[in-house]
């Protein structure tokens, strides 16, 4: 023990030696009499942010390049929520799928369920009823709000603005109270299945959505008072995480930050799906390319996702959510009972009561569930972060032989580097915050 | 049309056993037809983008890198040699009658049993996209798992950065000539890659009165 370390000086107190910790070794290292790693002159800093960054984007880290504040090389290590849903899809059934895939980015789980759902009815070559169309265009868009909510209200957090972040999650609240009354659940529904949606709409929820509807362009009003025309927000995300047109498509991005940077790729207008074509909306777009430009996009979506919902309210009509192929469509019709979601009585009675091929068939399908005609095909959807892609294929089994998950997430991601490199630190939070990823999606 | 009219008993096929003892078989997507070459006409704008491919490369280049065509489902797939891979690629984004400016995805797929005596098993799925005429195309490429070396689509595309890394980590794919060819999503000292078909699914035993469940891929299965 020697009392002349250089990190860590000691004192004789009545509780014994007691050590103080203290740096000061930096000149040693780095000064003019040091021999560091960069020779005497550089002030280079590799500062490692995360795995664990204080924010609801997920498990993150990067590892920064520090020339005094400036970031010269910002690199990006994900795989912290790897949880193989991939794989584990191989291994059940294409209803089952569904679970698995509303897990991934589970701000948008009702993107994924009706991206895979979409490429398996394109497999068997079987198209959903209308009801069945508008009711996942009506759910989709609610989900978008809530997402692009809960990016605003993230993006208020991590740039210091708490009441944009408490804001963000009570809207989002609402929407989530109407989509737990649609599909039972308020995240990881499994509310869209091959074929249509699991259930019909509760009775009276329309009117609770107009209600809803109501009372929204208050509260993105409040928004645009609490954040847009304040200073300090606007000089924190203006000409901050900039990417233009031609490194967005390069580096593969989509979604808001293709849009702020000027370009109205929208899949829902380019390559119209689930009926899009036949709604009236605007695609927003900025040409500021800043973190700015992708507040104000995603903004503006939430009106367009409100025009959209009242769109698909009005076009509602009663009819059939499954396809009528009872060799794809669950047999069991979901009723709510006195203890919760269940299977009707009314089919639990014929089953066990009258019909021994009803019971055969129910036990097949769920178990063993249905063919899907071997091929491979590639849907997207327009998901709140850009292009949600399924790559999925068929061997020809009841269960999924690949099903690769284009994640927007993931892609967009990969723009971090080109978006905080020459920039300050504290610039680095808004341009990750302004990507708007989510690490359930990321990492799958 | 809503649903299809079917007839027979449910999902019987051969013997007729459906009870499940048949165990795990699998064969290639689409057997025959997977295997099977679609002809000229192709339809729609399948022939456009087909002879502007073989114009932007010359006809003797594309004869020589594509295997074969398919078209299934409304889309077209082209089953492409490795080598020529890259030259395909650059014209695919860079010509005027092409202009395929996104790589939306690059993916693997492994067809365990379907790799035929050449054992070409592992394939490299590129889904490309054309923003100005909203197109959008396969490009998929087989390798054996002895050799399984692709050129990296980086240069042309920088997004498959990603991509090619993920397709590395899960199916231990080496993407010549990538940046930084890394495992991106299991951790860096992890052993073989997770989603080859053959890839051990651990199965930790899981006990209860003397029974023993065994991993996924060794259960009784329906197929």
């Amino acid at each position: 023990m020697t009392t002349t370390d250089p990190y860590a000086g000691s004192r004789e107190t009545t509780e014994g030696r007691v050590y103080t910790v203290t740096g000061g070794d930096w000149d040693l290292t780095f000064g003019s009499g040091g021999s560091g790693l960069d020779g005497p002159a550089e002030e280079r800093l590799v500062v490692n942010m995360g795995p664990q960054h204080p924010s609801t984007h997920g498990v993150l880290r990067l590892v920064l390049d520090l020339e005094g504040e400036t970031v010269t090389k910002a690199r990006v290590v994900i795989g912290y929520l790897h949880t193989g849903i991939e794989k584990n899809v191989e291994y059940r059934t294409w209803t089952q799928g569904t679970t698995f895939v509303t897990r991934m980015d589970y701000l948008a789980p009702l993107f994924n369920e009706t991206g895979y759902c979409l490429a398996v009815e394109k497999l068997l070559g079987i198209e959903v009823p209308e009801r069945a169309t508008t009711i996942r265009v009506l759910v989709m868009e609610l989900n978008r709000i809530a997402s692009h909510l809960v990016g605003l209200a993230t993006f208020g957090m991590e740039m210091g603005a708490l009441t944009g972040m408490t804001n963000g999650f009570r809207e989002r609240e609402l929407v989530l109270d109407l989509l737990e009354e649609i599909t039972g659940l308020r995240m990881n529904h499994a509310y869209v299945r091959p074929g249509g949606v699991a259930q019909d709409l509760p009775e009276g929820i329309e009117a609770r959505i107009r209600e809803w509807l109501a009372i929204m362009p208050e509260r993105v009003a409040g928004f645009h008072r609490l954040l847009t025309g304040q200073p300090i927000w606007q000089r924190r995300l203006r000409d901050v995480g900039y990417l233009d047109v031609t490194g967005c498509v390069a580096l593969g991005v989509t979604g808001p930050i293709l849009r702020s940077a000027g370009l109205p790729w929208d899949l829902r207008k380019v390559e119209p799906y689930c009926g899009y074509e036949t709604y009236d909306f605007e695609v927003p777009t900025a040409d500021t390319a800043d973190a700015w430009g992708r507040y104000l996009v995603r903004m503006a979506e939430v009106n367009e996702s409100m025009k959209i919902i009242e769109q698909a309210l009005d076009r509602l009509r009663p009819g059939p959510v499954m396809v009528e192929d009872k060799k794809i469509a669950w047999p069991a019709q979901l009723s709510l009972g006195a203890d919760g979601m269940g299977n009707s009585l009314d089919h639990v009675k014929h089953i066990m009561g009258q019909s021994m091929e009803a019971l055969i068939h129910h036990f097949k399908l769920v178990t063993e569930g249905f063919r899907v005609p071997a091929g491979q095909v590639w849907t997207a959807v327009e998901s709140p972060r850009g292009e949600l892609g399924f790559h999925v294929v068929s061997d020809g089994g009841t269960r999924p032989f690949r099903v690769h998950v284009r994640d927007p997430s993931f892609t967009n991601l990969q723009a971090t580097a080109a978006m905080s490199e020459g920039g300050m630190i504290a610039d680095v939070i808004a341009a990750i915050a302004s990507i708007d990823p989510v690490m359930g999606g990321v990492d799958r | 049309m809503t649903g299809a009219f079917r007839t027979g008993a449910f999902g019987v096929t051969g013997s007729g056993d459906t009870s499940g003892f048949g165990g795990l078989v699998r064969v290639e997507p689409g057997g025959a037809v997977a295997l099977h070459s679609t002809d000229r006409p192709y339809g729609g704008w399948f022939d456009e983008v087909a002879d502007a491919l073989a114009d932007a490369v010359g006809q003797a280049t594309y004869d020589a890198a594509v295997r074969r065509v398919l078209v299934d489902r409304g889309e077209i797939t082209w089953f492409v040699h490795a080598a020529h891979l890259l030259t395909l690629l650059q014209a695919l984004r860079d010509d005027d009658a092409l202009r395929f400016e996104l790589c939306s995805s690059v993916s693997g797929v492994d067809y365990l049993d379907a790799g035929g005596p050449t054992g070409e098993r592992l394939h490299v799925v590129y889904h490309l996209t054309s923003m100005t005429y909203r197109r959008r195309i396969r490009l998929e490429v087989a390798v054996t798992a002895a050799d399984p070396h692709v050129p990296s689509a980086t240069r042309v595309y920088p997004t498959s950065d990603w991509h090619e890394r993920e397709c590395f980590d899960m199916f231990g794919v080496v993407f010549d000539g990538h940046p930084a060819l890394t495992r991106i999503l299991m951790p860096d000292d992890w052993d073989g890659h997770p989603q080859r078909k053959d890839y051990p699914l651990g199965g930790v035993p899981v006990e209860y009165h003397d029974a023993t469940i065994p991993p996924p891929d060794e259960r009784r299965s329906y197929r």
